[in-house]
């Protein structure tokens, strides 16, 4: 009889662990910190404070696998300086390159901004929830964003534009703080031109070439007529937005499960483990970062 | 399930020969808390003289031996504009825990809930769950452990052996094969009706004495009816916000990541480091938005996590009754305390 325990790799055995007796249940395990390694194809300024960097995976046959939902997002490697959550902001369509627009806000970010064409970072997933796009057709769209919101709700744009004739009106509506923050105003000449698209942007504070309108972005609201009875409406922005903007289609009749809002939290794993994301019952990274509005005014403390 | 009796000589005998073969590790006293009683905790052994078979409470959560307070969960080397991935996932050593109690058992179960049974289960979770053997053994309530509560006071599974002390002998259940097949060499005997009327009668008597206790029923729906109570308020003034309570505690298991390079900018580590959700920085968001700004609010948070989101998910709280918590925090917040007032 052998009295020494013997050493059992789990990963390749992963189809039958079985922790502690009873615990039998088959448990696939994945080596999920594997991160795919991808290359900068491309860097272009938006704003001093935010780019937009197309990546791309390498290897051909992780890049072939890989595919996304508008509204999900990515765990963006940067080795030695960190990992962090980040929106893909290009069309789902577009296989193998990725767009991710990035503000400068500390360590990672900050030497992103020092990253050129060529280096290597490395991407995990796509993780989270989408945009349920499925749900919008035959319905008007309304695309409500403020700021930086502007970068996921990109891609499910590109979405709409791709796909125009699967629904009816689509309204866009973007506010700022000032003039400057405003991201990819290089498309909204395109964005406009497609058929039956309405674009509205507004400022806070503007300066002395802003010619649009000014202050909030519930402001835009006097702008349209909105027909409640068949309206689907995605909200992506600050945090103090969501209120101000949910309430205000909730006035004008839309449904609470009709109103999709993207919740930001810090997220370290993106895989439901470090907690960091959690609200409530709910891990942001899991269940979000997309959520109908009826289910964040059941969550406490979500926004 | 199959019972067994072992002596206490022949389970000694047992011990020898694991202790022999295995990198084991028992309770051991390591030092003495401010009124002088021992501290015990779990440490490697040689010899099983050195085991104290007297402790207590194992002072810190055995959560250590599978979720280490800190490690390394992959590396870089980097080089120019690239750079190579290495995954350390793997501890090549099996060992024995010897006498994990009942709370500390149902810990690690309900660590096996998130760690091993959602959609990512964790390959150094489980590396370490699965290499290693433990054996369970019965404990005597102390006035702060309110497990029976929480219905984590007995074990259903979870480990290889779990033991209660009746007389001379031990009265064992063998929950696995590895346990069984070890068992072979040393002499065991059947369960009499004699044994099984007195495990029947200990653990009856175990159950009545509970001084401590909490009151769970209808806890979620309670404590969203109190999400705004001022209690919060009241015990958030006492709190430290110094994360003691989750360092003990044997279920929690939120981190933090961090990673490091050298000054050559050569080689990187990501770094997997426990963290607490009462400590400031844990809900901070990029330009330094805080979800939860005040201390009420996240000692609030650890309760809304423990008994009712938990619940949610998972039909049962991730807290055991352990107590630790209370033992530990400096401003004296006792899990018992909070529920009650909360309920009040
Ligand atoms: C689902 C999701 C999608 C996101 N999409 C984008 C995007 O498209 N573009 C973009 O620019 N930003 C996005 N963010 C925010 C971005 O993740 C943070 O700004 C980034 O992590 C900051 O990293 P840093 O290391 O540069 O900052 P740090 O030096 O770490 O600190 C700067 C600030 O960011 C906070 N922070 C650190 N790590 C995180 C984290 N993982 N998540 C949130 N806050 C953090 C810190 O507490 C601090 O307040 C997204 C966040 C989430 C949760
Ligand atoms: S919350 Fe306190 S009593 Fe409950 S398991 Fe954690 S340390 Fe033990
Ligand atoms: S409850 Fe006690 S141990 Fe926990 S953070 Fe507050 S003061 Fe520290
Ligand atoms: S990001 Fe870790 S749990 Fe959601």
């Amino acid at each position: 009889m052998e009295y020494s325990l013997k050493y059992q790799d789990v990963l390749s055995e992963s189809k039958k662990i079985k922790p502690g007796g009873r615990l039998n249940r088959k448990t696939d395990l994945g080596n999920f910190e594997k991160t795919f390694k991808s290359e900068i194809t491309g860097v272009i300024e938006l704003t001093p404070l935010e780019k937009l960097f197309q990546v791309q995976i390498i290897n051909h046959d992780e890049r072939e696998r890989f595919s996304f939902k508008p509204g999900q997002f990515l765990m963006l490697e940067v080795p030695g300086f960190g990992e962090i959550p980040i929106s893909i902001s290009s069309s789902p369509s577009r296989r193998g390159v990725v767009e991710l627009c990035i503000r400068k806000s500390g360590r990672v970010t900050n030497f992103l901004h020092k990253m050129q064409r060529g280096s290597h970072v490395g991407i995990k997933g796509p993780f989270g929830t989408c945009f349920p796009m499925e749900k919008f057709v035959n319905e008007n769209v309304l695309l409500i964003a403020g700021g930086l919101g502007l970068a996921p709700l990109r891609s499910a744009i590109y979405y709409v534009e791709e796909n125009r004739n699967m629904f009816k009106d689509i309204s866009i509506m973007y506010g700022t703080n000032v003039p400057g923050q405003m991201l990819f105003t290089y498309q909204y000449e395109t964005w406009k031109k497609i058929d039956g698209i309405k674009l509205f942007t507004i400022v806070q504070n503007p300066d002395k070439k802003w010619e649009g309108k000014v202050g909030l972005i519930t402001d835009l609201f006097e702008e349209i007529t909105i027909d409640a009875s068949n309206t689907h409406a995605i909200v992506c922005g600050p945090p103090v937005m969501f209120k101000f903007v949910c309430n205000k289609l909730n006035d004008i009749g839309i449904p609470m499960e009709k109103m999709f809002v993207s919740l930001e939290r810090r997220m370290h794993c993106g895989m439901g483990k470090c907690c960091r994301c959690n609200v409530g019952s709910t891990y942001t990274c899991l269940s979000g970062p997309v959520f109908d509005y009826w289910t964040v005014m059941n969550l406490k403390e979500a926004i | 399930m199959i019972f067994k009796t072992i002596s206490k000589k022949d389970f000694n005998k047992f011990l020898e020969i694991l202790i022999e073969n295995n990198n084991f590790f028992a309770p051991q006293k390591i030092a003495k808390d401010k009124n002088k009683k021992p501290i015990y905790d779990l440490r490697e052994i040689k010899n099983i003289g050195d085991i104290d078979f007297n402790y207590d409470i194992i002072k810190y959560p055995p959560r250590r031996f599978f979720l280490p307070y800190r490690e390394v969960i992959s590396s870089f080397k980097i080089e120019n504009n690239t750079w190579e991935q290495n995954i350390g996932y793997e501890t090549k050593v099996p060992r024995v825990l010897l006498g994990l109690h009942p709370c500390d058992i149902n810990s690690l179960n309900k660590l096996d809930k998130v760690l091993l049974l959602g959609d990512y289960p964790s390959p150094y979770y489980a590396i370490r769950r699965k290499n290693t053997f433990i054996i369970g053994m019965d404990c005597e309530p102390k006035p702060f452990c309110f497990c029976r509560s929480v219905g984590t006071h007995t074990v259903q599974h979870g480990c290889d052996l779990f033991l209660i002390e009746i007389g001379d002998s031990y009265f064992m259940e063998i929950f696995s094969n590895i346990a069984f097949d070890f068992l072979k060499k040393v002499k065991t005997k059947d369960t009499t009706k004699a044994d099984d009327d007195e495990y029947k009668r200990i653990r009856k008597l175990k159950t009545e004495k509970f001084s401590a206790k909490v009151d769970v029923t209808d806890l979620t729906k309670i404590l969203d009816m109190e999400f705004q109570s001022d209690v919060w308020k009241e015990w958030g003034d006492r709190c430290l916000g110094c994360g003691s309570c989750a360092r003990v505690c044997p279920t929690c298991y939120c981190y933090g990541i961090e990673e490091k390079i050298d000054l050559k900018f050569q080689n990187a580590g990501k770094l997997k480091i426990l963290h607490a959700c009462t400590l400031v920085d844990f809900a901070e968001v990029a330009g330094g938005f805080n979800f939860r700004p005040e201390k009420h609010i996240r000692l609030k948070y650890r309760y809304y996590h423990k008994h009712r989101g938990f619940v949610e998910a998972y039909e049962e709280s991730l807290c055991v009754g352990c107590g630790r918590c209370g033992q530990a925090c400096l401003a004296g917040i006792t899990v018992p305390e909070v529920i009650s007032s909360i309920r009040e």
